[in-house]
């Protein structure tokens, strides 16, 4: 018995490093690499889109609610269509051409070319559309 | 039996040219009658309640809520004290004795709605506020600024005195006159400045929707107002004013008061603002 338990215990030990071998084979690298990075760029779109949301409502820069009522936003004008459900109107690269420059799409828009004219770097275009996405 | 097809093929590819011939000169052609029609139709079809005088009450008529703001505000008009201090500086003669009266047709009053008129002589477009300065400066004194205070106290006056009188803008038989409404027209539908509007893309395009909390007025008898005491500027402003500020808030650079450009765009809006009843002063939020 006393010689046993050590055996078993050995064995057990011995499987568990197995088991880990074989997790870390296959779990690790690639996988370990894209989840960790999953959640950090999952982290930097809720903070994008969160400096996209102060920029939509900034006066000074995209003031998208000056035309569009925006969930979250005080005195919205009535110019353009409410901006909800924009993930499932709108991939994101039309969003993004969107807000750079309507008039591609729509030579009679109301809206600003917020890309061509420089209105919004292409990095705050990037965050004004993380931001819609979430409407 | 071929040579028949052909020459009826013929014949009607040169009939349907003809056709898309037509309009494409009518739309190169100049025609203020045709345009200040068209303006007009367009306004009273997009907001089918309103008469055509209602107009000049901009945002004021886009709504009965803003309508009867309107009237509350017209019982203490805020402008009242720019229009009594311009009765008061029409009356008062300048250091040789003469009056601003000695300048104007019927002595001033009741002429607002004929301008801006095209001078001939000069070639180009006279405005009331133009007019004036000239005026202070035929008779030795320093011109006002162009884009409030005592400029808009005198307009406020001269417009006064011709409220209810339509707007009746001549167009002469002068190819220069026809010009500068064309230029006015061209003017006011040009998209510029960072923000990319043009004057029709606010007046045409949204009058009655909001900017923010703000309601945007209509084009038609914009002008007639003029000029108003803005609660937004805590204060009067003229025409020019108007033209000067819309060109910063889209982000432009604003063009002199009274730069040619302004003057054609104020005759073609105002021509096409034809037989709507002066308004002004007024006052907008």
């Amino acid at each position: 018995m006393a010689f046993v338990l050590p055996l078993f215990i050995l064995r057990w030990h011995h499987q568990i490093e197995a088991w880990e071998t074989s997790l870390i084979a296959t779990i690790s690298k690639p996988a370990l690499v894209l989840a960790l990075l999953a959640g950090t760029a999952m982290a930097a779109q809720a903070q994008s889109a969160a400096e996209g949301q102060k920029l939509a409502f900034d006066r000074g820069k995209g003031n998208c609610l000056t035309c569009h009522v925006i969930k979250g936003g005080e005195l919205p004008g009535t110019i353009g269509p409410e901006l909800t459900g924009l993930k499932a109107k709108y991939s994101r690269d039309e969003l993004i051409a969107i807000v750079t420059d309507e008039t591609k799409r729509n030579p009679q828009t109301v809206m600003p070319p917020f890309g061509r004219n420089r209105i919004l770097s292409e990095k705050e275009i990037s965050a004004v559309v993380d931001f819609l996405q979430t409407l | 039996m071929t040579r028949r097809l052909a020459i009826r093929a013929a014949f009607a590819a040169f009939a349907l040219g003809m056709l898309a011939y037509v309009p494409a000169r009518a739309a190169e052609s100049i025609d203020p009658a045709a345009d200040k029609a068209a303006f007009q139709k367009f306004f009273t079809s997009k907001f089918p309640k309103l008469k055509l005088e209602d107009f000049v009450n901009g945002p004021y008529s886009m709504n009965e809520d803003l309508h009867k703001q309107w009237e509350e505000k017209e019982q203490f008009p805020p402008y009242e004290f720019s229009l009594e201090a311009g009765k008061e500086m029409f009356a008062t003669p300048f250091k040789n004795g003469k009056t601003y009266a000695d300048c104007f047709p019927n002595q001033g009053i009741g002429i607002r709605q004929n301008y801006p008129y095209f001078d001939e002589k000069e070639g180009k477009v006279v405005t009331l506020e133009l007019a004036l300065n000239r005026c202070r400066e035929a008779n030795g004194e320093a011109p006002f600024s162009y884009v409030k205070d005592d400029m808009a106290a005198l307009t406020a006056y001269m417009a006064f005195t011709s409220r209810g009188k339509p707007m009746d803008i001549k167009i002469p038989n002068d190819p220069r006159a026809l010009e500068a409404y064309q230029k006015g027209k061209e003017y006011f539908y040009t998209r510029r400045g960072q923000l990319n509007f043009s004057c029709a893309t606010c007046h045409i395009q949204s009058p009655g929707q909001r900017i923010r909390a703000e309601v945007l007025a209509p084009a038609l008898g914009i002008l007639n107002a003029m000029p108003i005491y803005r609660s937004e500027w805590s204060g009067m402003g003229t025409t020019s004013r108007r033209f000067t500020t819309c060109n910063s808030q889209i982000r432009g650079v604003p063009l002199n008061p009274q730069d040619d450009e302004y003057r054609n765009l104020e005759y073609y809006l105002s021509y096409v603002s034809n037989g709507l009843p002066i308004s002004g002063p007024g006052a907008r939020p």
